[in-house]
């Protein structure tokens, strides 16, 4: 965006803009016409993510009574909150979780991005079909995965192990494994979609190249890591970032998968928070969650932004 | 080799038979891995058998006995909640897109950038993080005073105003040409008639990329419909799919027609909306 404005030619724009903007004031109504346009969007901005957002922090300072009243604690919240194995348990496995997730999930993509790179009519079948997990709702794919998780001796999943002759797992119902049967979901959900980003980006890097690594007698291994990664650094970078900040937040899929079980195995930051909020009925302590989780989010954002613009 | 290479691996320009076997192998694992599972819980709504640990991809002894059962537990009535809400949400949220975006692409206003941030800023404010909050407000919604909890309004209103979806389209208004408008309005047009005629036929594609992707976020919206529906009246398909598995007396067969039915209208708009959907994907990525 910065970049456009940047290079558009400043004696053009200002022949066009300067002339149009007093004619357009003088004909075309008042300056309010914009904000009427955006006036939908603003107004339910405020009500469903602003009052809220600002109703977390006061809620987070309070102990939260519904009928009784409100009462301001301090920072007592956030005190039960920190303080709380419960809390310090859910953020490590939302950290492994997050990590796992990421790294699995952008090896993999990049794996397929690699085998189904091209212009074929085949390989449009192929990524279109792998592209499925992508769109599927959620809900969906948790309930497949219940299936294949299946803890018998059946079960698919035990099944495709059991090939490689490893015992049955009861995947999402031990607390062993339930945090990485969560995180294969995960990967499968996620991979398809760095997959696309990455051919996306594969189309930059030039055939030149390629051929003339050939030449040099560069292997298959040795013109990834020195053509293709380098040129793909960019789009990795996005990916990571994009993925950490979705992760943090991650919810449905272990709300569904494991609901924070076995025993709190595989509990992240938002499953405590809903089960602190609407089990537990401790509101003030779940707005505290809501809030750092939300500290959380900026900063990471923040941090990104700036280490890429230094970057670059 | 003599071809000449048009990927990293090669593989494409490779002529030699093991290779393309290879090639092919591999491709029928990835299918398999990535869309099996997905294609087992249509060939096991349509199934006879009720093995709750077994997945198939073609339906074993074929009927639509899991269909009726499903009808009975009411599972049409939350597709039909399903449909509403995506129906009412998807056309609010693309009108109030597309006139959000109107005003920041093609208009120069004071407080123009700080409306750019605000919208920015929401990307940041996710249904997770807000949560708690939006359970209160939604039972109580400022300045109005209207109770939307249990209601299907509850679903659709919060999810209308899209920052991403207001981006997008800005993005796209922005590289219409200011001439065209320019015409129009030595043509004697007013604001709406600009709008109607000139601004958003040209953007036709960026409404298929906005429309593509509100349908794909609101049918896959969870956190929401949980904190609004209270009792099945107002369940949406993903809702129901955990308490239909959760009730003992409700076979697999039913979990899986309820699971088809929140699958294939998914699989179906990205199928007819790929290019937009893939437009959008380059385009979402690349913005961060």
């Amino acid at each position: 965006m910065t970049r456009t404005t940047l290079a558009a030619p400043k004696p053009g724009t200002q022949t066009r803009t300067v002339p149009t903007r007093g004619r357009r004031r003088a004909r075309h109504g008042p300056v309010s016409t914009p904000w009427l346009f955006l006036a939908p969007a603003l107004i339910l901005f405020l009500l469903f993510k602003f009052i809220p957002m600002g109703q977390a922090f006061v809620m987070s300072f309070q102990d939260v009574q519904p009928f009784l009243g409100n009462q301001w604690v301090g920072t007592a919240n956030y005190e039960v909150l920190v303080g709380s194995p419960d809390f310090r348990g859910a953020v490590w496995h939302t950290v492994v979780l997050a990590a796992g997730q990421t790294v699995g999930s952008l090896l993999i993509g990049f794996v397929l991005a690699l085998l189904l790179e091209g212009q074929a009519k085949r390989l449009w079948f192929v990524r279109s079909a792998a592209f499925l997990p992508v769109v599927a709702p959620m809900a969906v794919i948790a309930e497949v995965w219940r299936i294949i998780y299946h803890p018998t001796a059946d079960g698919l999943a035990n099944q495709i192990i059991g090939w490689v002759t490893l015992d049955p797992s009861q995947w999402i119902n031990s607390p062993d494994t339930s945090l990485w049967s969560v995180m294969i979901v995960g990967i499968w959900r996620d991979a398809p979609y760095n997959m696309i980003i990455i051919i996306a980006g594969l189309v930059s890097v030039e055939r030149s190249l390629y051929e003339s690594s050939a030449l040099d007698g560069a292997g298959i291994l040795q013109r990834i890591r020195y053509v293709t990664i380098p040129a793909l650094r960019p789009v990795i970078v996005i990916l990571l970032t994009l993925a950490a900040i979705r992760a943090m937040r991650v919810f449905t899929e272990v709300f569904l998968l494991t609901n924070g079980g076995p025993n709190g195995s595989s509990e992240v930051v938002m499953t405590l928070i809903y089960r602190l909020g609407f089990e537990r009925n401790q509101l003030g302590v779940a707005a505290a969650g809501s809030v750092l989780l939300f500290l959380a989010t900026v900063t990471l954002t923040l941090l990104i932004r700036f280490a890429w613009r230094k970057d670059r | 080799m003599s071809s000449s290479l048009d990927s990293a691996l090669g593989l494409g320009s490779s002529n030699r038979r093991s290779v393309k076997t290879l090639n092919y192998a591999l491709w029928a694992v990835i299918v398999v891995v990535f869309a099996g599972p997905l294609v087992a819980v249509v060939a096991g709504a349509f199934s006879g058998t009720r093995d709750p640990s077994h997945l198939n991809v073609v339906p074993d002894d074929p009927s639509l006995e899991s269909f009726r059962a499903a009808f009975d537990r009411g599972v049409l009535g939350y597709l039909t909640n399903s449909l509403v809400v995506v129906g009412f949400g998807l056309l609010f949220q693309m009108i109030v897109s597309v006139f959000a975006a109107y005003a920041l692409a093609r208009k120069r206003f004071r407080g123009r950038a700080a409306a750019m941030l605000l919208i920015l800023s929401t990307m940041m404010l996710p249904e997770e993080i807000l949560a708690i909050p939006l359970s209160q407000v939604l039972a109580d919604v400022p300045f109005t005073g209207i109770n939307l909890i249990n209601t299907l309004p509850g679903m659709i209103v919060p999810v209308v105003a899209w920052g991403f979806s207001i981006l997008v389209m800005t993005e796209f208004m922005k590289e219409v040409p200011m001439e065209l408008e320019e015409a129009a309005r030595i043509d004697g047009a007013g604001e709406l008639r600009t709008f109607f005629s000139v601004v958003l036929p040209t953007c036709l594609p960026a409404l298929g990329v906005i429309g593509v992707f509100g349908f794909t976020m609101i049918w896959d919206q969870y956190l929401l419909p949980l904190l609004v529906a209270s009792d099945s009246s107002t369940f949406t398909l993903p809702l129901a799919l955990r308490t239909l598995r959760a009730d003992p007396e409700v076979g697999l067969g039913v979990v899986l027609v309820a699971a088809t039915l929140a699958l294939l209208p998914a699989v179906i708009a990205f199928l007819c909306f790929q290019k937009s959907f893939m437009r959008g994907l380059s385009s979402g990525a690349i913005k961060g």
